[in-house]
């Protein structure tokens, strides 16, 4: 079901699935692949919602594409200014607070919900979420997107905290095949990235390796 | 001084925007515009981008243009099919063509397919999606061959093979089944030529000529109406009849002006 609310007519959006889950030594961040259009055709079957703002920060988007390719755009733009003043890279709860500054601001214009999540030297890996009305929380593991309604009740049983980077990829990979199976507007492929301290590991599960789950 | 003319700034002017809102709530039906009901493809093959498109425009149920040029010409290595409002697309086309010539001069380079898709996406947000334009851009740069499409919103995609417009969904099938990576330009072109086939037959806005231009590194070639899969027929019968078909059973002839003779007009 395609639970966005606010598209325009005829605006391609992102019924997605999004989750992030921090661990010991930094972040996992996943989505599916799935854009498309009135809930009707897939635009895009193999599309990259884990967005780079800085090298070692990265937002999940959902809601409009526009809307949120132009908010990511944005902040990768202030993220390059606050590394060139400050002569080093930028922490992620600035990224989230420009992100959540951004959101807020221009609330009544943008369909946008964002998961930004990465790894500084100040905080370790976190995870932000900044949902549609503009708000900032800081939390252990977060979920969006119309795929998320069957991911709450998962995560808050399978997370526990200090997992491995292996369990935490196993933990991710799984909630978003979880909600291809159960939601419409997820599919496609699931694309994975590992952020931590030595930088950002991408993974990739082709459409016919996602596992089939339930019955 | 003051001018007292007011000279227009030109762009786009949203002033009646809103009284026509209160007019259309009135029950007054706005004027449709022109849209290139569209079939527009893209994709990438061993030594570069593939650019095609249809060639019908129309408004309503009217064909209003059978052989509409939907591909334009960004930069001489860059190209951008255009659907959606055919006024639209022709005017961001033009427009950002332009900002690139100039910045070209300004900076003696070659432009790059990544500015042309800052450019035309930002405008795009900037509007909205009232500035209807659907695209697909294509260019082969100093990063290579590259292809994206751009929606009416202004979001983008990156993509190996993408079709835009009325027709894109049959035009993508034809890719879905027959796409490869690192076709030869030969077969590529004929599967380029084959979307838009999908297009034409299969949708209903979408028809007449194909168009289409091959981009390689450092030469661009553009086919105008590379294949016209729907001639106009000549007609079998004709509705001319010919002399002595009906018989003549008289004839008669009346002056119903008397012609006098007056003076000479003097010419010397």
């Amino acid at each position: 079901m395609e639970t966005e609310l606010g598209l325009k007519p005829g605006e391609i959006g992102l019924g997605t699935t999004l989750v992030a889950v921090g661990f010991d030594g930094g972040v996992i961040i996943g989505a599916d692949s799935r854009t498309s259009m009135g809930g009707a055709y897939v635009v895009n079957r193999v599309t990259d919602k884990l967005t780079y703002v800085s090298d070692r920060i990265y937002c999940c988007r959902s809601g409009s594409a526009a809307d949120t390719q132009a908010v990511a755009n944005l902040v990768t733009y202030y993220l390059q200014l606050y590394a060139i003043q400050h002569g080093e890279e930028p922490p992620v709860r600035v990224a989230a607070a420009l992100f959540q500054e951004l959101c807020y601001k221009n609330k009544e214009m943008l369909s946008a919900g964002i998961i930004c999540a990465g790894w500084d030297k100040y905080a370790g890996g976190s995870v932000y979420g900044i949902p549609i009305g503009g708000s900032l929380h800081k939390l252990p593991y977060a979920t969006a997107g119309s795929g998320s309604t069957y991911l709450y009740g998962y995560l808050d049983t399978a997370f526990r905290p200090n997992m491995t980077k292996e369990e935490t990829i196993e933990l991710v990979k799984t909630a978003i095949a979880l909600a291809i199976g159960r939601d419409g507007s997820s599919g496609g492929c699931i694309r994975l990235a590992v952020i931590t301290e030595d930088g950002v590991e991408r993974h990739f599960i082709p459409g016919d390796q996602v596992p089939v789950l339930g019955i | 001084m003051v001018s007292r003319v007011n000279v227009p700034k030109g762009g786009f002017n949203f002033d009646n925007y809103q009284r026509n809102l209160i007019l259309q709530q009135n029950g007054y039906s706005m004027p449709k515009a022109t849209k290139t009901g569209t079939t527009i493809t893209g994709m990438k093959f061993k030594n570069g981008v593939i650019l095609g498109a249809d060639t019908r425009a129309t408004g309503e149920a009217l064909v209003q243009d059978k052989n509409c040029p939907k591909i334009h010409r960004m930069a001489p290595n860059i190209f951008c099919c255009g659907a959606g409002t055919a006024a639209d697309a022709d005017k961001v086309t033009d427009m950002v063509a332009s900002q690139l010539e100039l910045h070209r001069l300004a900076t003696g380079r070659e432009s790059r397919v990544t500015t042309v898709l800052a450019t035309l996406s930002q405008y795009l947000f900037r509007y909205q999606g009232h500035v209807a334009a659907a695209l697909v851009l294509g260019g082969v740069d100093v990063d290579g061959p590259q292809l994206f499409s751009v929606a009416p919103h202004g979001s983008t995609d990156k993509l190996p093979y993408l079709s835009q417009g009325s027709g894109s969904l049959s035009a993508i099938a034809v890719f879905e089944e027959r796409w490869r990576e690192n076709m030869e330009r030969d077969e590529a072109i004929e599967l380029v030529k084959d979307s838009i086939k999908a297009g034409i037959f299969n949708d209903m806005g979408s028809g007449f000529n194909i168009d289409l231009v091959v981009i390689e590194k450092g030469r661009a070639d553009f086919y105008r109406n590379i294949e016209t899969p729907c001639p106009t027929i000549e007609k079998i019968g004709n509705y001319k009849f010919q002399p002595g078909t009906t018989a003549v059973l008289s004839e008669s002839f009346r002056n119903f002006v008397t012609i006098t003779e007056g003076d000479a007009m003097d010419i010397s």
